[in-house]
Parts: structure tokens; sequence; C-alpha cells
């Protein structure tokens, strides 16, 4: 297996890289990391440059370089929305997360929650928010780890018993003392060596592959025709369509609304740094395009049909597709350079998680409900911990718990976090909803979107609703997020019927503004 | 703050929503350019109409600070 060593060197050397940037990333741009914004925000310094590259790091996982195209690997045309997905995003970013940014600057909010327990005055609604975060957030760091596992487990690192999994252990243990060490800092300048490796593999990729494989055409003629384009409504029901474009606009909405896409927003220098990048962050969107295109890759070279690689399908599925069709064409050292860029893409969001979920946690629990006067050092000494007690959760989670529970839970997770969209994204540009109709609609959208997840066995996101003797197939999150509204305007006129006081409003009219 | 007509020029970032989320736009497989089907190259073709009416947006709507 001597090739496969040169593979394991190659990874090796350059997960040693980033080990050392992420320790030496406390000394960058000097600060006092005792304070919470700089630990977990850094210090709101961050440039356009840098932000494209936190950004990109941050939202496009190594769950998603390897999900993305195990979607389409398997289901065709349907795992594409993540493309219109991620190209409805960036406007709804343009329009909205300036004003999140501002309000948050001049109040020296560090979470969403924070900004809604500003503009509500109410705990209780915070807590909701922060609590939903951190929920939609453990699963998903858990996830990153499947990244890991699948790159290692195809570089043919496999222990057995409590040995299997302790690549990952070190792997992970390494991430969280940096992370503890330089907060946002560490994945901030990861994140740049991060994405160029991806960009690279990625290029390679789209190159080298179809030139093996007999060209573009060759590649879409081996895919089966009722895989290439969705399939077409039959009569009573919207079938694929419906499905299609509603978990792009869900999925859109939802994006940053996680808790790390908003610590990726609000650690930017300002307003036209969010603007600017909106519109150059679509260049990943192009990345994910054709990463997504390597799941049909994988399909013309039908690697699932190569006896070499059948331990790896039935151990990881559809997710082995990546893995096997780079060891299947890239010479070997080539192929530790792309598991790197999958691993290290792994190691930027863990990273970033863990902070949002640790800053939710002290901002939004510890602080406003257990030591009010907490500040300073104690602040950022009680994130730091949260961030850690984050990532060792999510480690045993993925230890010892089958890893379809984590798939499920992120999915669940998705649908959850859209649930938050009224009391933050709403919250933005009026006061009119009462913040206990926010709550009650918050309750309503978090029950009915669980509920019918669990109709669907917690195995998928698309849920039929009936609409006069028409099926509406559409993604699940956005149905309870209608149901969420629904109760959310109902209720608040009622509140206010009923002369319900409100808090007051921390926040003023200038204070969203440029 | 000179709002007003500048937020006229927001109404160009609706365009990507109709030109992605209208599935019958682009559920086919013919035309197909370099051997691409249509309904892969209209949806890369978004990315960079998306990526360029953002682009004129920011510009437009400059905040100077």
């Amino acid at each position: 297996m001597e090739s496969s060593a040169l593979a394991l060197t190659v990874f090796a050397a350059l997960f040693a890289l980033v080990t050392v940037l992420g320790f030496v990333a406390a000394r960058w741009r000097p600060a006092d990391l005792d304070q919470l914004h700089e630990w977990g925000l850094g210090g709101r310094r961050f440039g356009t440059l840098v932000t494209w590259f936190l950004l990109g790091g941050d939202l496009y996982t190594a769950y998603t370089f390897v999900a993305v195209p195990a979607l389409v690997f398997g289901q065709g045309a349907l795992g594409f929305f993540a493309i219109p997905y991620t190209i409805i995003a960036y406007p709804l970013v343009f329009v909205v997360m300036p004003r999140l940014w501002s309000v948050s600057h001049r109040r020296g909010y560090l979470t969403a929650a924070d900004f809604v327990r500003g503009r509500f005055d109410s705990p209780v609604l915070a807590l909701a928010v922060a609590a939903t975060g951190i929920l939609a957030t453990m699963p998903y760091i858990a996830l990153q780890l499947v990244g890991i596992q699948v790159v290692l487990g195809a570089m043919g690192v496999q222990g057995s018993g409590w040995m299997a999994d302790l690549p990952l252990v070190v792997a992970f243990v390494i991430l969280a003392a940096y992370t503890y060490q330089s907060g946002l800092r560490a994945p901030a300048l990861i994140a740049v060596v991060k994405d160029t490796i991806v960009y690279i593999t990625v290029i390679a990729a789209v190159i080298v592959i179809p030139s093996k494989l007999g060209g573009y055409r060759a590649i879409f003629d081996a895919v089966p025709a009722n895989k290439l384009i969705l399939a077409a409504p039959k009569l009573g029901t919207l079938g694929q369509f419906s499905a299609y474009s509603t978990l792009a606009f869900g999925s859109a909405l939802a994006l940053f609304l996680y808790p790390h896409a908003m610590t990726g927003v609000l650690s930017s220098s300002g307003r036209a740094v969010i603007r600017r990048n909106t519109a150059m962050m679509p260049a990943y969107s192009l990345l994910l395009g054709l990463i997504a295109l390597l799941g049909y890759m994988a399909i013309a070279a039908e690697v699932d049909k190569a006896p070499a690689y059948a331990g790896g399908f039935r151990e990881y599925g559809p997710n082995f597709a990546v893995p096997a069709l780079f060891l299947s064409v890239f010479p070997s050292w080539f192929v530790g350079f792309a598991f790197a860029a999958i691993a290290i893409g792994a190691l930027v969001p863990a990273a970033i998680m863990s902070i949002a979920a640790a800053n939710l946690f002290t901002r939004n629990v510890y602080k406003e409900f257990l030591r009010p006067r907490c500040a300073g050092k104690e602040e950022s000494t009680v994130a730091k911990v949260a961030s850690l007690l984050v990532k060792f959760g999510a480690l045993s989670f993925i230890v010892l718990v089958p890893q379809k529970y984590a798939i499920q839970l992120q999915l669940l997770g998705g649908v959850w976090i859209l649930q938050t969209f009224p009391a933050v994204i709403i919250g933005l540009y009026t006061r009119w909803l009462h913040p206990r109709a926010l709550l009650a609609g918050w309750a309503t959208g978090m029950t009915a979107g669980t509920w019918m997840a669990g109709k669907l066995a917690f195995k998928g996101s698309v849920y039929p609703l009936m609409f006069s003797g028409l099926a509406i197939p559409g993604y699940t999150a956005l149905w309870a997020l209608m149901a969420n509204l629904l109760v959310a305007v109902l209720a608040s006129g009622a509140l206010d019927a009923a002369g319900v006081a409100r808090g007051d409003d921390a926040t003023k009219k200038e204070d969203y503004c440029p | 703050m000179r709002r007003g007509p500048q937020v006229l020029w927001y109404l160009l970032l609706i365009v990507p929503f109709v030109g992605t989320l209208w599935v019958p736009f682009y559920n086919a497989i013919e035309p197909r350019v370099l051997g691409i089907p249509y309904f892969y190259w209209y949806q890369f073709l978004w990315i960079f109409i998306s990526a360029a009416l953002t682009a004129i947006v920011y510009f437009a709507t400059r905040e100077d600070s």
C-alpha cells in the first residue's frame, strides 16, 4: 500500500500546516482575547477578502462537499436544488444583513438572540432563538466529522474497536485546542488555506475527470434519462417541481439564520464588506455546482460497480461516491491533497459553529439567566469552555450514535432554525409582531415541522400539503414557517386588542442605517 | 439620506428568484451546450447573472460613509 502511504503523507502535511496556522492565529491582529467580541467575533475587523474566505469556508462545509454530489449521484436532478438555493441566498443577504450588522455594531450584539433580546425586551423569546440555534448547530458539527471519517476511511486509515475513532478524536482535540486559544481568528486564517486547496481540487477535477471519461457529453449520456431532469408533475400534484423550488427557497431563507453564518457576517468590519461580498460569494456557488456534477462523473466512472470500492459504499453509502471517484482517477499524491481539502473543509465550519454556539450560550443563557453581571474575562472564559463542550458533545455523538441519527437531526435543524425567521428577520424591519405572539408562532412552527418530519420517518424533507385537491410537495421547513407566521400575526392582533403590554425597544430607528 | 428612487434598484434583486424558482423555465434536456443539458447550463448561467445584478445594485446604491 505504498500509494496510500503517499496520499496519507500529503494529507498529514497539510493538516500539520493548518494546525500551526490555528495556533499562530492568536497573534494575528493582536488584541485582548479575554474579551468575548475579540475571541468570538475577531473584533469585528475582518475586511472584504478575509470575510469572503471566512464565509466561503464557513458555509460550504465538508458535509456539503460530500453530501451534495452524493445526492446528485443517488437522486439526480433533485439534488441540484443546492444551486438555485445558493443563487438566491445572496440577494437576500444583501438586503437584510447590513441592517443586522449596523444594529449589532451600535448596540454591541454578538448573536441574533442578543438582537431579539434588545428589540423585543423578552429574555424568553431570546432564549428560544438561542436554544434553536444551539440545537440546529450541534448535529451540523457532528456531520463535519462524517466528512473527515469518510476520507480517512478512503485512505485506508481503519483501526478496530475503540482505535477506529482515534484519528478522528486526535483531529478534533487539536481543533478544540486552537479554537480555545485563538477564537474566530483561527478558522478565519485556516479558511484561506482551505478555500485555496478546495478551488485547486475542484478545478483539477472538472478538467481531468471529463477528459478521462470522454467529455461532458459522455458523462451526461451515462446518467439515466429519468435522473437528468425533474419528473413532470402528474395530474393532481405539483410533484418534484414544487419540491425543488421550495427546497431552494426555504434553504436560502434559513442559511443566514444559522449561528455560524451570523457569526461570519457580524465579524466583518462594515456594511460595505457584507454588501460587496454578496456579489463575490457566487464564486462559491459556481464551485458548488461543479462539485454537484462530480456525482454524475461518479456514475459515468461506474465507481459503485468497482469491487475495490464496494467496502466503502457499504460503510458510507452514496457519501463514498466522490472519494471513490478521486481514488479511481487521481494520482495518489493528489488524492491526499483532495482529501485534505475535504478534511480541512470540516475543521473551519466546525470551529466557527462551536464558537457561534458558545457565544449564544454565554450571552443568552449564562449571562441572561445565571450571572447577569458577568463580563470581560469571565464571559470569554465561559465561551471558551462552552466551545469545548459543544465540540466534544458532537464528537461523542458521532462516535457513540449511528451516523444516520446525526443526518436526521441536521435535517430537523434546518426546519427548526427557519422558525426564528419572524423574530430575527421580520424583527429587523418592524416591531408589529408581539413578542408573545412570536413565541407562540415559534412553538407552532417547531411542533408542526417536527411533526411533519416524523410523518416522513425523519428521512426526508418534502411533505405534500393538500390544497383543495391539489398536492403540493414542499420543504417542511417552509410549511412550518407558514404556520408559524399565521399564528404570530393572529396572536399579535389578539394580544394588542387585549392590551397585553410589550416591553421597550432598546434600539432606535437610526441604529439600522449606515 | 437620499432614499426614494434608490430603492427601485433593489427590485433588480427579485429577478434571480423568478429565473431560478420557476422550474418549467428550465426543466428540459435540449438544447445542450457543449454536451451539457439545458437544465444544468441554465442554472449555471444564473449564478453569473445574479452576481452581476447584485454588483449593479451595489454600485447604484453605494453608501458613502
